[in-house]
């Protein structure tokens, strides 16, 4: 396929990983925020490729891994109420909550739960389903948030009435600025979102290389696209450098998707977000305006939850943090695996756990 | 889950496109696009939506300075 098959070349690869080597004479850790870019490093083995003193730690970009429990118990509190659907993305369906998933309450009957393609396509299930509310799950960051802010405004177009969403959605500047704050982990550069900068720009890791001094590098999704960001972020450490860059140039432009910005804005505004295993982070959330309140599940069906139960001894928020990897859990490849996932991080196949279960990723 | 596709816009109708990968197609949405694309043009698709047009310039810049870094080191 184009666009694809010329960033998988290993001949390439293995130069690009060669001048890696020749250029590093310092240890630094790289922190890649994207649970995709967690699968490509791991699929392709390019851990492998890189001298021993470069470390390359998973973040907390995988928005099934950071969706909180309690969220997951509401889903499913709306699934089960009469003649409700409720449209969700396909990866959030085994994601356990306290003490179910959406998936086993489809399983035994007690809630209509369908998977969706596109948001336009839970509006569709609304508009065939005249007698039937239909709730749309809104989960992922800004790549994903666009299209929620779309579906909504067409609702309103339409006149949709029985149609209405539940915005889990999150925001990316917030969450690295709050990483860094938090002096957990030391990190010596960031592999920034390909996808989620295509609609922000450069703007969310300004903070970072500017007021932080860690280089950033924004980065496609192929393999090769990965070497030349490493590639990247090892010229600015050694030349000490901090700013940052855009190595997916064919799909990220410097100020980003405006059209798509201006849909969210329209849509949205920011509010406080609770992220699984980190706690809630002021302004990385995104709500409804109170005028859409009519295609906001939260506002009209307010139910009262009890305390959200984490499951015992998973340590998916320090994993999410960078701050351990998935061989330091307890439950990892024993209790917890893809197939009886206990955490999030297992669910999602760009979760951290559930790429080291499968690619068996070494940790640096 | 911020997983994008590039593909190729087949046909464009309204503010819909064809996109295909390889043997496979899709009907996606034009609505977050700022300016229009057609028939050749490859986009990046996540979730229905096309997110951004793929520019074919810089493609080629980057494969170029892949391909420069490749002889440096082959040299």
């Amino acid at each position: 396929m184009k666009h694809v098959d010329e960033y998988r070349d290993s001949g390439l690869s293995a130069a690009v990983a060669g001048r890696i080597r020749k250029l590093s004479t310092r240890p630094a850790s790289f922190m890649e925020f994207c649970g995709g870019h967690t699968a490509t490093i791991a699929r392709y083995g390019l851990e492998s490729l890189l001298p021993a003193q470069i470390s390359l730690l998973s973040g907390p970009g995988c928005p099934v891994c950071v969706t909180p429990v309690g969220m997951i118990d509401r889903m499913i509190a709306l699934a089960r109420l009469p003649g409700m659907i409720v449209a969700s993305y396909g990866d959030m369906l085994r994601v356990p909550g306290s003490a179910s998933s959406l998936l086993v309450e489809r399983g035994r009957g007690s809630a209509d739960v369908r998977v969706v393609y596109s948001s336009y396509d839970a509006l569709e299930a609304a508009r065939s389903n005249p007698g039937r509310q239909v709730v749309f799950f809104g989960i992922g960051f800004e790549t994903t948030a666009p299209a929620t802010a779309a579906v909504v405004l067409k609702a309103r177009e339409l006149g949709v009435d029985n149609f209405s969403v539940v915005s889990a959605h999150k925001t990316t500047p917030g969450i690295i600025r709050a990483l860094l704050d938090s002096d957990e982990v030391k990190l010596d550069g960031l592999i920034c979102p390909g996808h989620v900068s295509v609609i922000t720009g450069t703007a969310p890791y300004r903070y970072a290389a500017e007021q932080r001094r860690v280089p950033c590098v924004i980065c496609g999704f192929e393999p090769l696209d990965v070497l030349q960001s490493v590639l990247m972020l090892v010229e600015q450490v050694e030349s000490h450098r901090a700013g940052v860059e855009i190595q997916y140039r064919r799909g990220v432009r410097e100020q980003g998707n405006e059209k798509a910005r201006r849909l969210m804005d329209e849509v949205f505004e920011p509010a406080d977000s609770v992220w699984r295993g980190i706690g809630t982070v002021p302004g990385t959330g995104l709500s409804l305006r109170p005028e859409l309140s009519r295609w906001d599940a939260l506002a009209r069906y307010r139910l009262d939850l009890p305390e959200p139960q984490e499951p015992a001894g998973c340590i998916c928020g320090k994993i999410l943090r960078g701050a351990a990897s998935p061989e330091e859990c307890r439950l990892f490849g024993s209790r917890c695996t893809p197939a009886t996932p206990v955490g999030a991080c297992m669910v999602s196949g760009e979760g951290a756990c559930q790429v080291r279960y499968r690619w068996r990723r070494h940790p640096a | 889950m911020c997983l994008g596709i590039p593909g190729r816009v087949e046909k464009v109708e309204d503010n819909r496109a064809k996109v295909s990968f390889g043997e496979v197609s899709v009907a996606v949405s034009l609505d977050l696009l700022a300016e229009p694309v057609s028939a050749g043009d490859y986009v990046i698709v996540h979730a229905g939506f096309a997110l951004e047009r793929l520019d074919e310039e810089e493609a080629q810049r980057t494969l170029e300075m892949l391909r420069e870094i490749s002889e440096l080191e082959t040299r």
